[in-house]
């Protein structure tokens, strides 16, 4: 399954000074994937949402922050 | 030449006096992979790169100068009412003893632009490459600052701004895709 954003878990030492970060995320927007952008893909149903997304495509929009919470903590 | 519309390419609105945001802020603005880096540079290459992609770069550009508007807005809102000892609490002491509350173009850590943070190495691949790069440094730099940032008003404007770092990113890779292609060409086997 496709997801814009991977995880991952780094190594722990039983000798790191800070409360560990178990799962780290990085980005992986659309733009990655796309080679040249296909012709006649959908775009938002109103220039409203259009430029709220900041794209015309919903293929081509990328949410952040990551949706489960990411880098910060877990 | 250019015509100038008086307006913002998307709104912003800065719902909470916190100056220290718009230290954070002045990375885009002055910073290496900031707003005006990326404009100058696309601006630049402009003339040596192939003509199949000379426009693409000139509306990059020209939109980059929109962003360094909407960030320099920013800036503008977070720091016009501040005291000096706003200003100093918010580690932006040494900026007002230089600049009063004038915009500087430096990065968040008061160092100025230098053109050293760009190049124009006349090779189209070499180039362009450098373009996706900057555009994926300054989407993550939006990403960090997103992340320091508790003004959801202003955090709006900055996923804009980020989604549009995404869009320029993936024109690029399709300018090198063009310049890679050879369905033009005679191919004799």
């Amino acid at each position: 399954m496709f997801t814009q954003y991977k995880y991952w878990k780094p190594y722990i030492s039983p000798f790191d000074p800070c409360p560990p970060i178990k799962v780290k995320v990085y980005a992986t927007p659309p733009q990655l994937y796309m080679g040249f952008q296909p012709p006649g893909l959908p775009q938002f149903p109103t220039p409203q949402e259009a430029l709220r997304a900041g794209t015309l495509w919903p293929q081509l929009f990328s949410p952040y922050p990551p949706p489960k919470g990411g880098m910060k903590s877990e | 030449m250019w015509y100038y519309e008086k307006k913002l390419q998307y709104p912003v609105k800065v719902s909470t006096c916190n100056p220290m945001l718009a230290r954070y802020l002045v990375e885009q603005y002055g910073g290496a992979d900031g707003e005006l880096a990326a404009a100058l540079r696309y601006m630049n290459q402009r003339y040596t790169i192939p003509d199949k992609v000379v426009g693409l770069l000139t509306d990059i550009a020209t939109e980059e100068f929109s962003h360094l508007e909407m960030i320099a807005t920013m800036i503008y809102k977070l720091t016009k009412d501040a005291t000096p000892e706003m200003l100093k609490e918010a580690g932006l002491g040494d900026h007002y003893v230089n600049h009063d509350k004038a915009l500087f173009y430096e990065n968040a850590s008061g160092v100025p632009f230098t053109a050293t943070y760009i190049q124009a190495k006349g090779d189209p691949i070499a180039d362009l490459y450098e373009d996706i790069a900057a555009e994926e440094k300054a989407r993550a730099t939006y990403q960090w600052i997103i992340d320091l940032s508790d003004d959801t008003d202003l955090n709006d404007s900055l996923k804009f701004l980020r989604e549009r770092e995404v869009v320029h990113s993936q024109r690029f890779r399709e300018a090198v895709e063009i310049l890679k292609d050879d369905r033009n060409q005679k191919k004799i086997f």
